[in-house]
């Protein structure tokens, strides 16, 4: 087991290098300059501040040494110049500094992460218990009206853009009727009920929007479990019905589910764009976009980096989490 | 059926052009070692152990006969098969095909022999294509090896249906449209499109129902006088074996124990596995005519290839086993119409030849079936 | 036997009676599925009976109804979709429509199953001990430990090496023939007075087999118990069998003591399989002789006999009864036999014309 993790860990610090080298190339092969975008969002842009400016963020430079940078401010720290004369001392991990706020990275990502943190993980859990739940109703009563109207249902309610129920339900239930109370992001640790009553709103749009998909799929993995000769087995005992659906059935149908579970969390964890953006959340979700709008390039490696990792290590996670959910699967 | 025998008789008339080999057997299997490395757990995946799924197996198949190997599972008689089509690639050893050594050839030299050496699976419902048509999946193998113009394939194809006794008409039909023992007649008719001259059975009616075993078992017969295919015959049916193989080895965990004719090995059987194996095989004729039979009960399981037993790998299981079991790995011996690998070898009729043994058998046994109800 | 033979007349007469009638009982069994395609009959007509230390073999192909029929003594059909009539008494207790709560007492208590493919049959995530464990403590009082100690004492019973540390494995690490040692201990490990095998050594090898059948015939010695083993295979019920009922199309078409049915066949399809299946001793020169055809459907069964699309022999019926007519399940020529089929004399054609080519 303790090779395989390190095995794994190898396998994911490579994959998470060569993404960020990919980054790296696609931004500065790209067409656009970000140089060019600030310089003119500040009205009057002549070609000599444009050249002082691409000097300023570095741009100046070829790919590789801009690459050998990044890499050594976030193993030793670097210094940033931040204008004419002004250098910033940008220590270890150093992700770089936003070419629009001149804030550092790391500080950003340290106070936007929380906000995306209590959205992903209530979110998740809420669609992952209501899903699952409704999924493995439907199982047990198989061919049965509930189970068509919930699958019928889910199928309806899943094949409605996701941006579109949000958009919808931030307008009716919080704009129009004021049924929620004003989103946003509050720390929890200055306020708990404000957190919650800030985002409880987006939550349930999460929780409700995607839980369909996991209804469909706990369905699915129910179904499947309870044709197998184990059920039949566990009935042959003579135990109660509910019995051999949960602890024969649903022990065996969760794996699945906690697979795929395991992989979402990792996108949900990378920021989610349409709920932060609609309910006015000040994740990295959010952030990162507005990066890419403003071609902010350290915001935008930072948010892709934080994606890779959370992949790679959600991969990890979901895998160990198998062995220890099915016992003839031997990590080796 | 004129029509697919001319076309056999077309492509040998080709294969003609290399010299006859009389004297050679078609198959000749010798020292034949399949192993598959089993790895650590550790950073590095060293290479910790061997699953020595066959270790040293030699036999031969003449033109036109039938080898049965049998053995139970874990015995090493489906890797053989496999090793022997080249599914697998030999750890060592020589597997002569016609005299030509083809155990070490790559993709491409092989190719020309994939043609003569043909395999029937087990399984008729995972072995066929479930997308594909009838047409396709028999097909397939002489549009890859292109020995049949596109503008006769279907005639082609219809003639083999026929021969395998489908309706030629049905050649558009998908597999899930076939019974069981249909799908393993598809299967057949595949294996016999390129007219091989061996095929590689592997429990090619385990999966059947008790009636059609017989159908396919006959059609296999029929075919093998019909285009004098000689057959790797492998199965842990013993009765299927013996109705169909004149010549039977008998393996137990990667080694064959015991090499003969038919009547040798069922009749005088020498080596205790070979007495064991036999003695479990349920007997209906002998039920019918008398009684049940003493049995010879093996102990335990079969041990694992990773970690034989020293010498004699039946000795953990074996009555007889002795001292020298365990040091000395007993060779395979010539002892009449037989080879054996026991070091205590010495025959013992554990089935009935005729129904004055089963009478003599019987006498003593006074289990009568008790139960009548009406 | 006679005593058997009153049995079953009382039990019809009065359910009550049940000291006097066998163990578990079938009566006018009728099992069928509804379906998007049409109704499956997959099983019509059934009855059988077997007593305590008896063992009733059932044989039969894919399709034939064997298993569906006995799924059904344990009542491990989903109601919903299953119509059910007729009876089946297990130690008088009626099993077709009680409901869960009645089914519940029965199963693994008066009535235990094992299965064909005991790697699928057990869970694969809980040891073999906590599978023991649980079904003792369904239908017994006493802690955990009593019941650990319980299925320590039962896999010892059944032969595994080491039943005190092996008690904690998990199936996966067991071999094919102890995971049925393992699963034969689960399914007697509250002395059922009648255990149903259904093809039980099928997954094995032939070695494994008979040791599961010496085993199987153990447990029924120790326990006392009623065994119905179903199976496709004649050669296991040549092994273990005192009764034998062969089943085709979901009907009962021949049923008599296990020497009969394999010395004197009264039924065509008996014959065929028979005539199919090759044997150790038999003569290779000849050929096997195949039922033609394949199994009935059972959506759109035959009319008449539903052999008699494969049946050699209708022709010797007049007037195509065979094809309009479902024979009665009426006696024999010898004692106690039972069989389903129009032909006057099957006896002297078997003798004549069959014997020389199934023997």
């Amino acid at each position: 087991m303790f090779g395989y993790i390190v095995r794994r860990l190898v396998a994911s610090v490579l994959v998470v290098v060569v993404i960020s080298m990919i980054v790296f190339a696609l931004f500065f092969l790209g067409p656009s300059n970000p140089a060019a975008v600030i310089c003119n969002a500040n009205g009057r842009c002549t070609p000599e501040r444009q050249a002082t400016l691409e000097h300023a963020l570095g741009l100046d430079q070829s790919v590789i040494p801009q690459y050998g940078e990044f890499v050594k401010g976030v193993f030793v720290g670097r210094t940033i110049s931040v204008g004419p004369g002004a250098d910033y001392d940008c220590g270890a991990p150093c992700l770089g500094i936003s070419f629009r706020s001149k804030l550092e990275i790391t500080e950003l990502l340290k106070d936007k992460y929380p906000a995306t943190l209590s959205l992903a993980v209530v979110g998740g859990s809420l669609y992952l218990l209501i899903g699952s739940t409704l999924g493995i109703l439907a199982a047990k009563y198989r061919g049965s009206a509930t189970d068509r109207i919930l699958v019928s249902s889910s199928l309806v309610f899943s094949s409605i853009p996701y941006y579109l129920v949000a958009l919808l339900a931030w307008l009716f239930l919080y704009n129009e009727y004021r049924l929620f109370p004003e989103t946003g992001y509050f720390a929890v640790t200055d306020n708990p009920v404000k957190w919650a009553s800030g985002l409880l709103l987006p939550w349930l749009v999460l929780g409700f929007a995607q839980s369909p998909q996991y209804a469909r799929f706990g369905r699915g993995s129910m179904v499947e479990t309870l044709s197998e000769d184990f059920i039949r087995t566990a009935s042959a005992k003579g135990l109660p019905r509910n019995k051999v659906l949960f602890k024969h059935g649903l022990r065996a149908a969760i794996v699945p589910i906690v697979t795929i579970f395991g992989l979402d969390m990792a996108f949900l964890l990378a920021g989610t764009v349409f709920t932060e953006e609609i309910f006015d959340i000040d994740g990295i979700g959010a952030w990162g976009l507005d990066g890419i709008r403003l071609l902010d390039f350290p915001v935008i490696a930072a948010t892709v980096l934080v994606g890779a990792i959370l992949v790679v290590v959600a991969n990890l996670v979901v895998d160990i989490a198998y062995s220890f959910l099915d016992p003839r699967v031997r990590l080796a | 059926m004129s029509a697919p025998h001319d076309a056999v008789a077309d492509s040998r008339t080709e294969d003609a052009a290399a010299p006859e080999l009389s004297g050679v057997p078609l198959l000749e299997v010798k020292d034949l070692v399949k192993y598959f490395p089993v790895k650590s757990s550790g950073l590095l995946r060293r290479t910790i152990g061997q699953v020595q799924a066959v270790d040293g197996v030699s036999f031969t198949v003449d033109k036109g006969s039938s080898l049965g190997l049998v053995g139970e599972s874990g015995c090493g008689k489906t890797t053989t098969g496999r090793v022997v089509t080249r599914l697998y690639d030999p750890t060592s050893g020589t597997i002569m095909f016609e005299g030509n050594e083809i155990g070490q050839l790559n993709r491409k030299q092989m190719m020309p022999y994939r043609r003569q050496i043909q395999l029937i699976f087990q399984d008729p419902y995972s072995s066929l294509n479930p997308r594909h048509t009838v047409g396709t999946i028999v097909g397939t193998p002489m549009q890859v090896h292109q020995t049949v113009p596109k503008n006769k394939m279907l005639t082609r194809v219809q003639e083999l249906l026929e021969t395998v006794g489908l309706n030629p008409e049905h050649y558009n039909r998908y597999p899930s449209e076939f019974s069981g023992g249909q799908r393993q007649r598809i299967g057949i008719a595949r294996a016999l499109a390129l007219n091989p001259k061996l095929i590689v059975a592997d429990e090619p009616v385990s999966a059947l129902d008790v009636s059609i075993q017989a159908q396919v078992v006959n059609l296999l017969q029929d075919l093998q006088k019909q285009f004098d295919i000689a057959f790797l015959f492998i199965a842990h049916d013993l009765a299927i074996v013996r109705h169909f193989c004149p010549r039977i080895a008998v393996m137990y965990l990667g080694k064959i124990v015991e090499v003969g004719d038919r009547d040798s090995i069922y009749l005088t059987p020498h080596h205790p596995y070979t007495q064991a194996l036999l003695s479990s095989a349920p007997d209906v004729r002998q039920a019918a005519i008398g009684g049940r039979r003493e049995r010879i009960r093996l102990e335990g399981d079969v041990p694992s290839p990773v970690n034989p037993p020293s010498g004699c790998r039946f000795r953990t299981r074996c009555w007889k086993a002795q001292e020298i079991c365990a040091q000395e790995e007993p060779p395979l011996l010539q002892i009449g119409g037989r080879e054996v690998a026991c070091h205590f070898a010495e025959p013992m009729q554990v089935v009935a030849a005729t129904e004055g043994d089963i009478a003599a058998q019987v006498e003593d046994d006074d289990r009568a079936p008790k139960l009548e109800v009406g | 036997m006679t005593e058997v033979l009153e049995g079953t007349q009382q039990g019809a007469q009065a359910r009550s009676s049940s000291d006097t009638e066998p163990f578990l009982v079938v009566e006018d069994l009728t099992v069928q599925f509804p379906t998007h395609d049409g109704l499956v009959q997959a099983v019509s007509d059934l009855s059988y009976s077997v007593g305590l230390g008896e063992t009733l073999g059932i044989v039969g192909e894919s399709g034939s109804g064997k298993s569906v029929s006995s799924m059904a003594v344990l009542g491990l059909h989903d109601e919903k979709r299953t119509r059910m009539t007729g009876s089946i008494r297990v130690g008088g207790k009626e099993v077709v429509g009680a409901g869960d709560h009645a089914m519940r007492k029965i199963r693994g208590n008066d009535a235990a199953m094992i299965f064909q493919d005991p790697l699928t049959a057990l869970h694969p995530f809980y040891t073999i001990g906590a599978q023991i464990v649980e079904a003792y403590r369904l239908h017994n009082e006493g802690n955990k430990r009593t019941a650990k100690r319980r299925a320590v004492e039962m896999l010892d019973l059944v032969g595994i090496p080491q039943p005190d540390r092996r008690v904690d494995d998990f199936p996966h690490q067991f071999s094919g023939g102890m995971r049925q040692r393992a699963m034969i201990a689960m399914a007697m490990v509250n002395n059922p007075k009648l255990l149903i095998a259904d093809e039980p050594t099928t997954a094995l090898d032939v070695t494994v087999q008979a040791q599961i059948l010496d085993l199987i015939q153990k447990m029924q010695k120790e326990f006392g118990s009623a065994v119905v083993m179903i199976t496709h295979d004649l050669g296991v019920i040549a092994e273990i069998a005192d009764e034998v009922l062969v089943m085709y199309g979901g009907r009962a078409v021949e049923k008599g003591s296990c020497k009969q049915i394999l010395t004197h066949p009264e039924m065509p399809y008996t014959w065929g399989l028979l005539g199919s299946i090759a044997d150790v001793t038999g003569d290779t020169s000849k050929p096997l002789v195949p039922i033609p055809g394949t199994p009935p459907s059972l959506l759109n069964p035959p009319t008449g006999c539903a052999f008699h699309p494969r049946c050699v022999h209708k022709d010797k019926v007049p007037d195509g009864r065979c094809n309009s007519e479902l024979p009665e399940l009426r006696p024999g020529i010898y004692a106690n036999h039972l069989t389903r089929c129009h032909l006057p004399d099957p006896d002297a054609i078997y003798e004549s014309e069959v014997k020389e080519v199934v023997m």
